[in-house]
């Protein structure tokens, strides 16, 4: 609410109406028809992703490789569509199969990260960040300066402009139809996301795994006394992680584009890997509170770009985004001093957040 | 002579380094205090935009609108910094999850796109932009000249920047406290030193070096303003920082050492050089190697002896030591 409060202020100073921007934005996102259903389009990438973060992010394993974990997958899942898809295998296996290669990519590219940091402590921020890049230009290499697999090379529009080929039909993944507000498609990636957020919640809190990887989150040191596999926890959360984002790319070439989407103004502007990580934190790193948020930021992302144009400024939707977070965090903190705050005022009065201006 | 390869890249490696330059040594003043700035993109997309905006509004000698625009970045830069400060020192936030937050804020689908698109600055050239100082005759001197007198002024001031940060740090009362901060806030507290208006300050001065890193894209590489002009140079900047092990000299070296390999990719193509994929591996080439520098820098315990600080990262509650 702090957040909104503050987005109308940076409205209001630049000259457009904050109640009506913000209607504009509510209606596109949830109340205007077919939006709920472009809502769940944008969602379903930031669950998994969100999804993704959570799982390291609670391990203190800051996996911001989201994004290039998300491309390779991508990469996988079409090739695995492509080619079984091509060779006539029946729809089910082949949507499975994208959804392993999916899995397996982003998981394998994860692990490099993972690897460098288990083995020779290689901050996992910065690494997964530039595979992050590294990840955008095979992309982009695939379908642009080369004449992969992935490429239509036949064709009239594929001399104009280089695309990716067609998904064959079996590779093309079924959706649910809601016949509400003009049909709402439920594609099957939302349906898998959620199931991935409960099996993320089982293995992070029914089981021994999920236990030591958040005590080794919360307290290396005592992890490490207690005998804990530090290294083994690391590449398997990694893997974990990469997967589930891996998972986003698989679902965004068999749910939503159909193809491998190389375009520099189309999947790689969306930045779902790192807006991933805002769901995450907003979720508190909760799988089914990340299920939540990212309906709900997907809104916000959608509305932006439904509305973008004109009478709707450009870039608010990231400012929002970042408003609320920054409102989490520090309400965040706000709420834990409080906590301290009385647990030491007995012993020493001056309290501690004073000593800054 | 002056156009073949090694002499393009190397000349124009410096001036691609430039953004870089300014930016790691920013971040390295907010690491050498403890404070591991992730939204150094955000900050520099803040400060070229408004860097460029200054420019264009500002009716004066080029020279001077100049001048005021590096300045506005600078500022913009220093005030999404103090965001960021409020939040990782006085609110004592996570730092990775706040710095990644600024660069959402800040970044290429937020507040720097918001500012450009309500003050229409895209689509139109820069009013001025920073020119090679040097006269044409000395620049066509053989190899040197484009390479070290072909620069711009921003070019020459970033040299003087690197001199008068290793100056600060190493020969300086209040370097040596910078320093005692990042590596033992308590100790530092004990020896009367402000720990949080340390921290705060250079923060705030690293905010202010990445708005000037961001101007360097708007004003004088690419005098143009694009959303996401900065294509990820804030990131490579703070990698560039480990790089460089936390030295202001070093990192003259790795920001021009990334700008050549910037530099190469476009140069290969366009004089028909072919080395297997040259379009995947000359972009992807910078970002590997950060990888594997890091991977160098932390092997083996090589981290504490080059000099990380102690306590970056780390937030500094007085009464928890």
């Amino acid at each position: 609410v702090f957040a909104l409060l503050l987005s109308g202020v940076v409205l209001e100073a630049t000259g457009h109406g904050a109640v009506p921007s913000f209607r504009k934005l509510f209606d596109a996102a949830f109340v205007s028809s077919g939006a709920l259903g472009q809502t769940l389009v944008a969602a379903t990438p930031l669950a998994f992703t969100g999804l993704a973060a959570a799982a390291a992010f609670r391990m203190r394993l800051f996996n911001i490789g989201g994004e290039g974990q998300l491309y390779i997958g991508a990469i996988t899942a079409a090739a695995a569509g492509l080619f079984l898809g091509g060779h006539g295998w029946p729809s089910a296996l082949v949507i499975a199969a994208m959804v392993l290669a999916g899995a397996a990519g982003g998981a394998a590219w994860a692990s490099i990260a993972g690897v460098l940091r288990a083995f020779c402590r290689t901050s996992e921020i910065i690494t997964s960040l530039m595979l992050n890049y590294v990840a955008g230009y095979l992309l982009t290499y695939l379908i642009f300066n080369s004449e992969s697999y992935w490429r239509e090379t036949s064709g009239f529009d594929a001399k104009v402009f280089p695309v990716g080929k067609d998904m064959p039909n079996a590779a093309v993944w079924p959706a649910w139809t809601i016949h509400l507000q003009g049909g709402i498609a439920i594609p099957l990636g939302a349906g898998i996301a959620a199931l991935v957020a409960v099996g993320l919640w089982f293995l992070y809190s029914r089981t021994r795994f999920g236990f030591e990887v958040k005590v080794l989150g919360d307290s290396p040191h005592a992890a490490r006394y207690a005998g804990m596999r530090t290294r083994r926890k690391i590449l398997a959360v990694m893997a974990i992680s990469g997967g589930i984002a891996g998972l986003a790319g698989a679902s965004q070439v068999g749910d939503f584009r159909h193809t491998l989407d190389a375009d520099p103004n189309g999947m790689q502007k969306q930045y779902y890997g790192y807006t991933g990580i805002v769901v995450a934190a907003l979720a508190r790193y909760n799988p089914f509170a990340v299920l939540l948020v990212a309906f709900l930021i997907g809104g916000l992302q959608n509305a932006g770009n439904t509305l973008q144009g004109a009478d709707f400024p450009s870039g608010l939707v990231g400012v929002v985004q970042g408003l609320i977070l920054f409102s989490a965090l520090g309400g965040e903190l706000l709420v834990r001093y409080r906590i301290r705050f009385t647990r030491h005022a007995r012993v020493e009065s001056p309290p501690p957040a004073t000593e800054t201006a | 002579m002056n156009s073949s390869l090694l002499v393009v890249v190397l000349a124009l490696g410096i001036a691609y380094g430039t953004p870089l330059l300014y930016a790691s040594l920013g971040e390295l003043l907010a690491e050498r205090s403890g404070v591991l700035n992730l939204g150094v993109e955000g900050m520099m997309l803040v400060g070229a935009v408004t860097g460029f905006w200054a420019v264009q509004r500002v009716h004066a000698a080029s020279p001077l609108s100049l001048a005021i625009g590096v300045v506005a970045a600078a500022l913009a830069g220093a005030a999404i910094a103090a965001i960021f400060a409020f939040l990782v020192i006085t609110l004592r936030a996570n730092q990775i999850v706040s710095g990644l937050a600024i660069t959402i804020f800040a970044g290429v689908a937020g507040l720097s796109s918001y500012l450009a698109n309500d003050l229409n600055l895209a689509q139109s050239p820069a009013a001025h932009q920073f020119q090679p100082i040097f006269p044409k005759s000395v620049q066509d001197w053989p190899v040197v000249g484009p390479i070290v007198f072909g620069q711009n002024a921003l070019v020459y001031a970033s040299w003087l920047c690197v001199a008068l940060v290793w100056l600060y740090l190493w020969r300086t009362r209040p370097g040596l406290n910078l320093r005692a901060v990042g590596e033992a806030p308590a100790s530092a507290d004990a020896m009367g030193i402000h720990v949080v208006a340390y921290r705060w300050a250079h923060t705030l001065a690293g905010g202010a070096f990445a708005g000037v890193a961001g101007a360097s894209f708007t004003l004088a590489l690419t005098p143009q303003w694009s959303d996401g002009i900065t294509a990820g140079s804030g990131w490579i900047a703070i990698a560039l920082v480990i790089f460089a092990f936390w030295r202001p000299e070093l990192c003259l070296v790795g920001a021009y050492l990334f700008g050549a390999l910037q530099a190469l990719s476009p140069q290969l193509q366009a004089r028909n050089i072919h080395i297997g994929p040259t379009v995947l591996w000359t972009s992807a080439l910078p970002y590997v190697m950060t990888i594997v520098v890091l991977v160098l820098a932390s092997a083996s315990g090589a981290r504490r002896r080059f000099g990380a600080p102690a306590a970056l990262g780390v937030p500094y509650v007085r009464e928890e030591r």
